[in-house]
């Protein structure tokens, strides 16, 4: 099999456009060959993940870019990056990582793009729209656009999506070709109560379940009796793409690729079908703490980043109350959202209970947390995925409205009603 | 001691010689590698704790995080990642860091892609040499 090129894409490859393209044409080139493309394809947007600032490597490639004039070819959305700008000397981030983060920020501010700062892109006005070719970024937003949306991206890492920003072009592979986009994993929900699907706590730990059972497969769940809101969806994606290799997954009834169950798989038999019972989301619920106390130090919320609506039921949740003096109380979004979660009279109410905010970033992408904070609390799957093995701290996993009441009690309270049943 | 012949993909071609820490579970770098040392640090996989510096790594696929190519060339420049990896499809994350790697500081890794049958008779403490067009002499 070999890769046709365009004459433009031979062009760029050449260094016609510039040595910025003609560095990012030959990594697209390289792995659309290592990927057995038969050709690129033109994209509508991009979301750039390499945003997010690890080491030397990751700045001397941004920068190397940088320097040689590069320039986004399509609208194209910033990750979080490794910095809030406006509020990192309240934490333990020390300054020589600021300069590195912000060097990094800069040289991707730099090409042209919109500088959203977040990992929920498709929560901003920049949302991709149904059966548009992109190229993505960010594990939970790549299972959010393909899922939810309905856009095409594959599974894309860190400085592979810049490339495709820079040439507006990626391999026709994957998940941009309708083919791929089958499901193969049939997920039947089993009696699982209405009461616990109108929840927050619920996806999280189904997500995490469909990412560790399925990894890489395509996942068609059946069964809801309820109609899920993006924020519940974002929470199901992030625990599965965190968990597992997972790009998208169908919904029967509620994603766009699946009014029906023979649409999901595309008029293919499941390869497997899994009964998911209660008994299942218990053991998936349990593995997602990661702590064996009650003691808390601080509630973090916001992974993915949170959006208005969310900040909307938090200020509900806490109006009145005060959290705990012994315990600190952490919300991540965007400056953008934040801004509006002001405007809408949210951010009173929520930093009248004791709460703080952090933009741009999150604990896992900036060492903000101080050594003598150990014990974590979250609604998000993602942070308590990661945090054990990037933070080396204890999490545990609940519903919203436990992490509030845990955080004026001042130790880890969780209600466990819903999951009994 | 017996020696056995594999033959995979090389999804990025080279040469190695080392020894394999084997898993047969997927692994996210981010969160899950210290690039600073080599440690894998995922505490819900079963090499948590084991270090792959210098080591073929031989484990299924990566998952989770898009920014596992962006560590795994953070431990190339800093001289802590595996000299190779065996994966049992192309990965399209370590095939992206060993292209970068090539491209900003001339140090490509081998990467093979086996078959699952073969992928499964791989052992860690195994010595595997990589040697040309994705053939494997593993000593055991």
């Amino acid at each position: 099999m070999t890769l046709y090129l365009t004459a433009k894409d031979q062009e760029m490859l050449k260094g016609a456009h510039g040595p910025a393209v003609k560095m990012a044409m030959s990594i697209l080139v390289r792995m659309a060959e290592v990927s057995g493309a038969n050709e690129l394809l033109d994209i509508t947007g991009s979301h750039i993940d390499s945003t997010v600032y690890i080491g030397d490597a990751g700045l001397e490639f941004a920068e190397r870019l940088a320097s040689l004039g590069a320039k986004v070819a399509v609208p194209t959305t910033l990750n979080v990056s490794g910095l809030d700008e406006h509020h990192w000397k309240e934490w333990a981030v020390p300054s020589l990582w600021a300069q590195q983060a912000h060097r990094q920020m800069v040289a991707y501010q730099s090409m042209g793009t919109i500088p959203t700062w977040t990992c929920a892109p498709y929560q901003t006005e920049m949302r991709p729209a149904f059966g548009q070719q992109i190229a993505w970024g960010e594990s939970n937003a790549i299972v959010f656009a393909n899922s939810v949306i309905g856009a095409r991206t594959e599974r894309y890492p860190d400085m592979f999506d810049v490339c495709c920003a820079i040439t507006g072009r990626a391999p026709a592979i994957g998940l941009h070709l309708t083919k791929n986009r089958a499901g193969k994993i049939l997920l039947k929900l089993m009696h699982i109560p209405q009461a616990l699907q109108l929840g927050d706590d619920f996806y999280p730990v189904l997500g995490h379940y469909l990412g560790k059972i399925t990894q890489d497969r395509i996942a068609v769940i059946e069964g809801m009796s309820v109609l899920p809101n993006d924020d519940q969806l974002k929470a199901l994606g992030a625990a599965a793409a965190s968990s597992g290799a997972v790009a998208l997954f169908h919904m029967v009834g509620v994603t766009p690729e699946a009014p029906t169950l023979d649409a999901a798989f595309q008029g293919n038999t499941p390869e497997e079908t899994i009964m998911v019972t209660m008994d299942i989301l218990r053991q998936s619920r349990k593995e997602l703490t990661h702590a064996d106390d009650s003691r808390l130090d601080m509630v973090v919320l916001g992974s993915p980043h949170f959006s208005l609506a969310e900040f909307k039921t938090l200020a509900a949740l806490v109006a009145g109350k005060k959290k705990n003096p012994n315990v600190k109380f952490l919300v991540t979004s965007s400056r953008a959202m934040t801004q509006l979660a002001g405007h809408a009279g949210f951010l009173d109410t929520i930093q009248a209970f004791g709460a703080q905010l952090t933009v741009d970033t999150c604990i896992l992408t900036t060492p903000m947390l101080p050594k003598e904070i150990q014990f974590l609390m979250t609604n998000s799957a993602k942070f308590a995925y990661y945090a054990p093995g990037l933070l080396d701290k204890k999490i545990a996993f609940s519903s919203l409205s436990d992490c509030v009441h845990s955080a004026v009690k001042g130790e880890i309270i969780r209600d466990e009603t819903l999951w009994e049943s | 001691m017996g020696k056995l012949e594999l033959s995979g993909k090389p999804v990025i071609p080279g040469h190695a010689n080392g020894f394999a820490l084997v898993s047969r579970e997927a692994l996210s770098f981010w969160g899950g590698y210290d690039w600073k040392s080599g440690e894998i640090t995922d505490r819900r996989h079963p090499l948590s704790g084991e270090n792959a510096k210098g080591k073929v790594l031989v484990v299924p696929f990566t998952r989770g995080s898009s920014t596992t190519t962006a560590v795994l060339l953070e431990a190339i420049r800093a001289g802590t990642a595996p000299i190779a990896i065996i994966t049992t499809a192309t990965d399209f994350f370590f095939a992206l860091a060993s292209v970068v790697a090539g491209e900003l500081y001339e140090k490509s890794f081998p990467l093979i892609a086996l078959s699952e049958s073969d992928f499964s008779l791989l052992k860690t403490g195994d010595q595997i040499e990589i040697v040309d067009n994705g053939k494997l002499i593993i000593s055991n």
